[in-house]
């Protein structure tokens, strides 16, 4: 603990420790001080001037975020000065920002919106900037629409795209009234090495950044008579899409969205999670049989350590920045790419449908998925294996436009065949969900026996700290997995891609030694993903933590070898892990990307 | 003149690797290529193993670190107040007429970029201009007839090194 | 009143009877709490245009424990109307180097920099000759302390200490936010004294005379001389060492052309005082005791009544749109709408009361810019608007 000051904020006393923000002070105290260019998840910038307030004794103002509480400060938030030179801000911001709001994709979850409301910034007196410069639409991206006559230079997605991601496909260039942000040379977004994961769009405060949403399309497909619309819904979902629907951060509604979505008129609704699960099945055995190369056979073209490929994000940062590292990636698809590979080979003719009608789309708290469907290579069904991304937000916007009351809904279940999961499938949602799935199975096809944690709970690969590892000594394996009795499995998660950069580069300086390597490009894994509701930030992501576990806990199947329409799959269609089918459909290959 | 490679290597060792070392780079590139292409700054951030955008947003903050193909010769007349009250116009305009460039604009042989910049130092003997890092002060048209032919001529009046 | 302060012309600064070597060897004898104490009696402040008392400055960071802290000269001269810093480093740079160099046996400061703005680039060649001269003495006297060169590529916001900070750190010339101040955490996160570098020639000129010499001239609170870049309409543009506390009135009998209509105090971050108010205002820094006192960095910019007042400020504000980091929005968007603002009015596209909202709007500028650019566009666009309204509207 750090040495306690004494202040006053308005009036009310407070003592709370030496270099707290006012900002945070203020919070304490319940009082709420407007902020834009602020975020939890982000350094501190100082930069937009919405959050100033008046410092007794100081002529000047003091932004709330950057200033450090001393002893006796008497703070003022709210008095003519601080009230006149807010709005001030506010009208500045609006004058060179693209106000047309009724035509805005964030209309109605805008924070400059919601402060030029708060404020009544009625009369805009100041000049219109806008039309002066030379503002283009960027929507090359298939994940990401950048409208720069909506920026209002609080550099949230700057400091995101480095601090959070070290991708950097996002800077500040030029300075003064031409201060913008840009990317290198102001190509496209998609010419240039970023990762669509989107955090960019949720960490901006304004409609400049936002997902190129598929909507109109989707609802197109359903109300073609011709077409089967299928859809599939990612982990981590089901405990975000309430928080846009009146629901609080954490809240599970997995039961209501099955519901929402066969009310929205698709044709059936499956789960990732099976995908999920048949993932841990590939995968593990991928893992198992490098480490059979490696250990047994003493094969030293292995590569390891193995790390997961569920994560578009992550492979396409891998693909542009450690291209040389892309035989250590699992071959496996990610299990939106197998579902989705599946849905128009095994589904169709389990169904007796024709594939070609069949619309398969996704929902994912993700925009980099909607890159991952569009890549060239996933057409193994012969089809385009997933037809249209929609995010979490996306999903929420049109419940609302089918005037679904989504609190009243009961709860529905999946439909079959694709539509049964576990536990292990449902953690896929979260950072070390996929290590602890693949723990669960791995270990008990090896040794027949349960992993040793309580309740399978394998708590050293959960929690939200940046890189974790954890070792499991295997002892006593059944007989074809003898070579590794005694072996130490090492494993490493890592989540959010400035972790995964750390991480990679100790491995690329051979100062990792680890087997298997979980990466998840979003901060917290997919529950914090780029198309997850705004706000996300660490309180929420604890929260959203918290109800996946949760949901893992109250499955009937925890394991994904125990899914009974994993045993079906495996017996009617696949064969084996790495059969033959499965290497058509739901394994890929990565492309080295230029810098 | 040096491949930009080698050329950003070789600065890379004369100054270092760190990122405080990234102005005297870009300078160093600048001095020889007049600007900075896209190339030289991949080179660049291949050197000192930054972000390549992080490159970009700091050279673009800089007036002199020209971002597109400049001229040989690169002409900023100051504009700011004294400058602007003592006749940069028809200093400008002495320019335009004799190389048949607009501010912006690249002569098409490529020998000269005219630009306006901010104040130059030498209110005391505006107008003035640099042309490349040479100063020229208390110009008049005429003046910059007799300091443009010898640019012409490749035989280059220096300015004023003392004030 | 004026005639209390009468214009006083000194010469310390180009004097250059070559001593530096004694002042420094004298100096590095002495105890930094003796010299730091020479600075505090002498009441210098600092000569970039802000004031900072430069003893203080240099005791807060000498009583920093750090393993590394540096001392920066501070040549980044970019206000309008000013250019006395490149004549100093021209015609005097040992004076300089003693200075810096003391400042870092004073602070525990084994290196120098010089921060010398892009423009001044031909300067390069003699500086660095003269530190080499400067650092072989040095070794000689067994004095540790090294003394490098930066050159900016054009970004006036870089003046400003922490730009200066992150420019030779290799990055966007973005001011920080304050606190932490640079005595505490500057150059690459260490504690840093930063001086202009007309103040740094000052410390040499109270290391060798004493404190007592320069506090004996000026007056109460502006103790010193200063150098003043004087340009604009006069007879005799050019740089004059001068005593603080004249009234402008005199300056303008000395320097004007009989047709001054108002003196630019300060550059364009300054305030422009119309003819009215020349004998209530003198040159020095606040807290004199009856009439104005305007600081100043030493930028005096004359104009007589040929010049449109509208002409004056609209560069200013070009100047301020351009020049403005960008990153805060009182200041990046700010100076835009003041610049568009003015021009409608004169166009009659906004009415004259739109000058009102935009004086408001300068004030909160003032208050809320992240940085002494963005505060200080107030200080030439209120005092031109409010001086000279009619010119912004017919």
């Amino acid at each position: 603990m750090g040495k306690k000051v004494k202040i006053t904020i308005n009036g009310q006393s407070v003592e709370i420790e030496k270099g707290t923000s006012i900002l945070d002070a203020a919070k304490q105290i319940g009082v709420i001080i407007p902020t834009l260019c602020y975020h939890k998840d982000l350094c501190v910038a100082g930069n937009c001037r919405v959050c100033i307030v008046e410092v007794v004794g100081q002529k000047r103002l003091a932004p709330a975020c950057a200033t450090p509480c001393e002893e006796g400060m008497d703070i003022l938030t709210n008095t003519h000065k601080v009230r006149n030179s807010r709005k001030h801000i506010i009208e500045l911001l609006l004058s060179e920002h693209n106000a047309d709001c009724t035509s805005c994709y964030k209309n109605g979850n805008c924070e400059l919106q919601l402060l030029a409301s708060e404020y009544k910034i009625m009369n805009q007196d100041f000049i219109h900037l806008v039309p002066f410069r030379n503002y283009t639409i960027d929507d090359y991206s298939p994940s990401i629409i950048k409208d720069d006559s909506k920026c209002i230079r609080c550099q949230r997605c700057v400091r995101t795209c480095a601090e959070l991601q070290s991708v950097n496909a996002l800077t500040m260039a030029y300075k003064g009234e031409y201060a913008q942000v840009t990317t290198f040379f102001k190509k496209s977004m998609n010419d240039v090495i970023c990762t669509n994961c989107g955090q960019c769009v949720n960490h901006c405060p304004t409609g400049a950044l936002v997902e190129k949403n598929y909507i109109e399309e989707v609802w197109a497909a359903i109300s073609d008579k011709d077409k089967y619309v299928v859809i599939q819904t990612a982990p981590a979902v089901r405990v975000g899409l309430g928080e846009e629907l009146g629901f609080d951060p954490g809240s599970r509604s997995t039961g209501k969205m099955v519901a929402a979505l066969k009310r929205l008129g698709f044709d059936s609704v499956m789960d990732t999670d099976f995908t999920a699960d048949l993932t841990i099945m590939e995968e593990g055995t991928e893992l198992l049989t490098r480490l059979k190369k490696a250990l047994a056979g003493n094969d030293k073209t292995v590569k390891l350590p193995m790390t997961t490929s569920c994560s578009p994000g992550w492979i396409k940062f891998i693909e542009h920045l450690y291209p040389e590292f892309l035989d250590h990636l699992s071959s496996c698809k990610s299990p939106q790419q197998m579902f989705g590979a599946l849905v128009k080979t095994y589904y169709a003719k389990a169904r007796k449908m024709d594939p070609a009608k069949i619309v398969s789309v996704s929902v994912m708290p993700c925009t980099a998925k909607k890159f991952e469907a569009a890549r060239p290579e996933m057409h193994d069904s012969g089809y385009r294996d997933v037809d249209y991304v929609l995010t979490t937000r996306e999903l929420a916007i049109m419940i609302k436009q089918a005037g679904i009351d989504f609190k009243k809904l009961e709860d529905m279940h999946f439909d079959r065949l694709m539509g049964e999961s576990t536990g292990a499938g449902v953690i896929f949602g979260v950072t070390g969900g996929v290590m602890e799935a693949a723990l669960r199975t791995a270990y008990e096809l090896v040794t027949g026996r349960e992993v040793p944690f309580e309740n399978l709970n394998i708590t050293p690969v959960r929690g939200m700290e940046g890189v974790r590892e954890a070792r499991i000594k295997i002892d006593n394996p059944l007989k074809e997995w003898a070579f590794l009795d005694g072996v130490e499995l090492k494993c490493a998660v890592a989540h959010g891609l400035v972790n995964a950069k750390y991480l990679m580069d100790k491995v690329k300086a051979g100062k990792a030694d680890y087997h298997f390597i979980e990466f998840m490009a979003c901060p917290g894994g997919c529950l914090g993903g780029g198309g997850q509701p705004i706000p996300t930030n660490p309180e929420i992501r604890q929260r959203r933590a918290e109800a996946i576990y949760a949901e893992d806990a109250g499955m009937p199947y925890r394991k994904s070898h125990e899914n009974p329409e994993i045993i079906k799959i495996y017996k009617d269609f696949l064969g084996h892990p790495l059969s033959e089918v499965s290497h058509h459909l739901l394994h890929t290959k990565y492309t080295p990307r230029r810098l | 003149m040096k491949p930009i490679t080698e050329l950003v290597k070789d600065l890379a060792e004369r100054h270092g690797r760190e990122r405080r070392c990234l102005l005297p780079i870009l300078q160093g590139v600048v001095e020889q290529e007049k600007y900075l292409s896209e190339y030289s700054m991949f080179e660049i951030a291949r050197q000192l193993d930054l972000p390549v955008t992080e490159v970009y947003g700091t050279a673009t903050f800089y007036s002199f670190l020209e971002c597109k193909k400049m001229g040989k010769y690169i002409i900023r007349v100051c504009k700011t107040i004294t400058c602007s009250m003592k006749g940069e116009r028809q200093i400008l305009l002495a320019i335009e007429n004799m190389l048949k460039i607009k501010v912006g604009e690249t002569s098409q042989d490529e020998k000269f970029t005219l630009l306006e910049t901010n104040c130059l130092g030498f209110c005391h003997k505006a107008p003035a201009m640099l042309i490349n890092n040479e100063v020229y002060t208390e110009l008049t048209p005429e003046k910059i007839r007799e300091i443009l032919s010898s640019y012409l001529n490749d035989k280059i009046i220096g300015g004023e090194h003392v004030s | 009143m004026s005639a209390n302060y009468i214009l006083k012309r000194a010469d310390f600064i180009f004097k250059n009877e070559n001593d530096w070597e004694e002042v420094l060897t004298k100096s590095l004898a002495r105890t930094p709490n003796e010299l730091i104490n020479e600075l505090i009696s002498s009441e210098l402040k600092g000569r970039g245009g802000a004031g900072f008392p430069t003893g203080l400055k240099w005791k807060l960071t000498s009583d920093l424990k750090s393993d590394e802290k540096f001392v920066i000269c501070n040549a980044d001269e970019g206000e309008p109307g000013t250019f006395k810093d490149r004549e100093i480093l021209s015609k005097v740079p040992f004076k300089v180097l003693t200075a810096i160099a003391i400042c870092g046996y004073v602070i525990g400061a084994r290196q120098g920099f010089i921060y010398l703005r892009g423009e001044y680039f031909f300067l390069q060649q003699e500086m660095k000759k003269a530190i080499s001269e400067f650092e072989f003495f040095c070794k000689e006297i067994k004095f540790d302390f090294k003394i490098n060169i930066f050159i900016g590529s054009g970004a006036y916001i870089c003046g400003e200490e922490t730009a200066l900070f992150e420019s030779m750190e290799g990055k966007r010339g973005e001011p920080r936010n304050k606190p932490p101040y640079p005595t505490a955490y500057g150059y690459l996160g260490k504690p840093t004294v930063i001086n202009n570098v007309e103040t740094m020639a000052h410390t040499y000129t109270i290391f060798k005379y004493g404190a007592k010499r320069f506090y004996d001239l000026g007056v109460q609170f502006s103790r010193g001389t200063k150098l003043f870049s004087v340009s604009g309409d006069t007879p005799k543009p050019g740089i004059y060492e001068l005593e603080l506390g004249m009234s402008l009135s005199d300056f303008v009998d000395e320097f004007g052309d009989d047709d001054t209509k108002a003196v630019q105090v300060g550059g364009a971050s300054g305030f422009l005082v119309p003819r009215k108010k020349f004998s209530e205002t003198s040159i020095g820094f606040e807290g004199k005791l009856v009439g104005i006192s305007l600081p100043t960095g030493g930028s005096m910019m004359l104009f007589n009544s040929s010049r449109s007042m509208f002409n004056v400020l609209d560069n200013y504000l070009n100047f301020f749109a351009e020049e403005s980091c960008g990153q805060c929005t009182p200041c990046r968007v700010g100076c835009q709408q003041l610049l568009r603002g003015i021009k409608a009015v004169k166009r009659g596209e906004k009415p004259a009361a739109y000058l009102d909202k935009l004086l408001n709007l300068a004030e909160t500028m003032q208050y809320t810019a992240k940085c002494g650019l963005g505060q200080s566009v107030a200080n030439s666009f209120s005092s031109i608007v409010e001086n000279f309204r009619e010119e912004m509207i017919y």
